[in-house]
């Protein structure tokens, strides 16, 4: 098979995994003149396919042959898409390629599985060794790990890596046995507990490294500066509530740095088990935005998810929902309230509230202020207070308010020529059978 | 008395001159700034006819540079007046506290100013496309040409990110204001080129839109957020833009095709020793709900 071909099977069947971040490396360039790349601060975005994605990273598996039979994955062993597979040299030469025609930021590496966790482990990291030691490659490499792989093959990786992931593919043990019966979350669990201690350890030891003490300067080892994990959305029937408890639990425990939520989409080798129509691709998004809400605004789980409703509104933002319950709250004072409560004001994000607080040392906003920032004033009017303004308290009470936020109805076109192209989710509307 | 301020449009020289009128104090509505290169000397720069005696020392906070190099790049042409009255407020008319107030009309115009020149710069990095043209005889190092057209004049602000990058390689990238070159050792400029100078395509862009083909996923079709990120002002120079139409146009009969499909059956699980290991797991996470979150092994 030639090495076009391989790159059309192995790249096609990379493409669900949505991760492709290339920020947050440790700073690293090729100034000496020996190999290539750099690494650190923003990552940057090379390209833009269609579907809106990003192209940071060559994302391909090393094979795409597995033993697994996780029926959201067109990778599984039911499945009939033709298998192939990369040798080690092929990916290095075409990361490098690649890269120094700055098509890329690097390599996202995973892998089928094949033989064994551990295996499949050495095949992967044997990528990242030459492009490291051979080439002396400093662009960024993402290294997807198996939990089930040894500690020591997993601290390898990581030694090479700028990131590890796992994924976790499914919120609980329940849905996993039913949708990916080889995967354990406990394992998977386990693994990225293990790869947070390499971590920290790594974060301290190039602290020592920097101490007066040290000097001359040790040099600090080298780790993987973080780890992320992925969560397919809609192929099990989790609420929004147990994807972000779960996100939320491994944000706190493992330090990971992004959870990545994946709408399910159809895949061209369909599973019996699996949901004909996705979810619609707006509750990711609203998923991304809770998300945000709670490792950067002091939110927690329980406030943008309670009990009674565990599924996150599709029509409003989590943040307008959550003040629209919340409406006492309201309003607040922009010249006066403490960051938190800034935060929690529907339309101002984070870097707004920085803007405030530094611009209202010196003289009282006004909305004029607000509208200069590019703030959405008539989303935020009816929750603060600011030097020239003060909301109706009827306004605030009113039950229109939430009618006022949401999406106007869609005209529908009178078009009697030309009926309009048909969209993919019409075809899934036909062939499903629901509106 | 008005003075007339020509200089060449970059930061260096907007900063000699507008040091120089600080130091005399002149007044920023007194100043008529002009870019030399759009008038090409018509007008013959005054004599500077300053009234006050010069400040011995003029400081202003580091961020108002950075801000500074920014705007300049930029091609409005009030940028250089804005710029001096911003300057000649923090500096002399005591508002040292202007850099922390985005509110003010002058530091929000020169903000956006900035913004959209670091923007540009971003792109840059993002989609300047190396050619290859050669190897170096002597030392063995690949020689690479790219062409990309910016929107301002950022080539001196986006260079060094190259350098960092592909220090072991040679390379130039041809704009039509200015060019970068790498020989390996140092970055040096000149003046602009045209499309004409830089070779149009590479071997490898064929297999590059194989892979961007590849990693498409036609069920999520979201050509909105494509264009915000990636423009179509830049497409002419993207090799993979050329088949952006098709994947557009083909991805409603590809998703057809996935839902046409009649569903797989389940096959059963191949005797493999790994796999068998696996059965017997460990016990298993059963409580649904992560409440009590795992403890650490």
């Amino acid at each position: 098979m030639d090495l076009t071909r391989k790159l059309v099977i192995l790249a096609d069947a990379a493409k669900y995994d949505a991760s492709c971040a290339s920020s947050g490396a440790a700073r690293k360039d090729s100034r000496d003149g020996k190999g290539i790349g750099s690494t650190g601060g923003m990552g940057i975005c090379h390209s833009y396919t269609p579907d809106g994605r990003c192209v940071s990273l060559l994302k391909v598996l090393l094979t795409n042959a597995c033993l697994y039979d996780c029926h959201y994955c067109i990778n599984r062993r039911s499945s009939n898409v033709q298998r192939a597979r990369f040798t080690p040299e092929e990916v290095v030469q075409l990361t490098l390629d690649f890269y120094k025609r700055n098509y890329i930021e690097g390599l996202f590496l995973s892998s089928g599985i094949v033989r064994s966790a551990d295996f499949t482990m050495e095949q992967v990291i044997e990528v990242a060794r030459q492009l490291r030691e051979v080439h002396h490659f400093r662009g960024y490499i993402h290294l997807k790990t198996i939990p089930e792989a040894s500690q020591a093959l997993i601290d390898k990786a990581g030694r090479y890596a700028d990131r590890i992931s796992i994924n976790i593919e499914l919120p609980s043990q329940k849905s996993l046995d039913r949708l990916a019966p080889e995967k354990n979350l406990t394992n998977t669990m386990q693994a990225m507990h293990g790869i947070r201690q390499r971590i920290d350890e790594n974060v301290n030891a190039k602290k020592a490294a920097r101490q007066i003490v040290n000097r001359p300067r040790a040099k600090a080892p080298a780790f993987a500066t973080g780890q992320s994990t992925q969560m397919i959305v809609g192929a099990d029937d989790s609420t929004d509530a147990l994807v972000l408890h779960r996100a939320d639990e491994l944000y706190r425990d493992c330090r990971l740095r992004r959870v990545y939520y994946s709408g399910f989409s159809p895949i061209p080798e369909p599973s019996v088990l699996l949901p004909i129509k996705p979810p619609p691709l707006v509750r990711e998004h609203r998923l991304y935005q809770a998300d945000w809400l709670l490792r950067f605004y002091g939110f927690d789980v329980g406030e943008l998810l309670p009990k009674e409703d565990p599924n996150l509104d599709l029509d409003l933002d989590p943040k307008l929902a959550w003040a629209l319950r919340n409406r006492a709250d309201f309003p607040v004072n922009i010249n006066r309230a403490p960051q938190e409560l800034l935060w929690r004001i529907p339309g101002l994000g984070t870097v707004n509230v920085a803007r405030i607080l530094a611009a209202r040392r010196w003289a009282s906003l006004t909305l004029a202020d607000l509208q200069r920032m590019r703030v959405n004033l008539k989303k935020v009017m009816p929750f603060i207070i600011a030097a020239d303004h003060r909301p109706h308290i009827a306004q605030l009470e009113s039950t229109n308010l939430r009618q006022q936020f949401l999406p106007g109805p869609r005209q529908l076109e009178l078009n009697f020529n030309a009926p309009p192209p048909t969209t993919p989710a019409d075809a899934t509307m036909v062939l499903s059978g629901q509106l | 008395m008005t003075t007339t301020a020509q200089i060449q449009p970059t930061f260096e020289a907007w900063r000699s001159k507008a040091r120089e009128l600080l130091k005399h104090g002149v007044a920023p509505e007194n100043v008529d700034w002009v870019d030399a290169s759009q008038t090409a000397s018509l007008l013959a720069e005054q004599p500077a006819d300053h009234q006050t005696a010069p400040n011995a020392s003029v400081k202003v906070p580091a961020d108002f540079l950075r801000l500074a190099a920014n705007v300049c790049a930029h091609t409005d042409e009030r940028r250089f007046a804005i710029l001096y009255r911003l300057l000649h407020r923090v500096a002399l008319g005591g508002e040292k506290h202007l850099l922390a107030m985005p509110t003010d009309r002058d530091m929000h115009q020169c903000n956006l100013w900035a913004k959209a020149v670091s923007r540009d710069i971003h792109k840059m990095h993002a989609f300047v496309r190396f050619r290859l043209v050669g190897v170096n005889e002597q030392n063995g190092r690949e020689q690479f040409v790219a062409w990309f057209e910016p929107e301002y004049r950022i080539t001196r602000l986006a260079s060094p990110f190259f350098e960092k990058r592909f220090a072991s390689m040679e390379w130039s990238i041809l704009t039509p204001d200015e060019c970068a070159n790498w020989d390996g050792h140092k970055l040096t400029f000149m003046p602009g080129m045209s499309r004409h100078d830089a070779p149009a395509a590479d071997a490898h862009d064929d297999l590059w839109r194989t892979y961007y083909r590849s990693i498409f996923n036609p069920a999520r079709l979201k050509v909105q957020a494509m264009q915000s990120e990636m423009p179509m002002k830049y497409w002419k120079n993207l090799p993979e833009a050329e088949i952006i139409h098709d994947l557009i146009a083909s991805s409603d009969q590809r998703v057809r095709a996935m839902i046409a499909t009649p569903e797989r059956p389940v096959k059963p699980a191949p005797n493999n020793a790994y796999l068998n290991s696996l059965r017997n797991k460990p016990e298993k996470l059963t409580s649904p709900a992560p409440a009590s979150p795992v403890s650490a092994p």
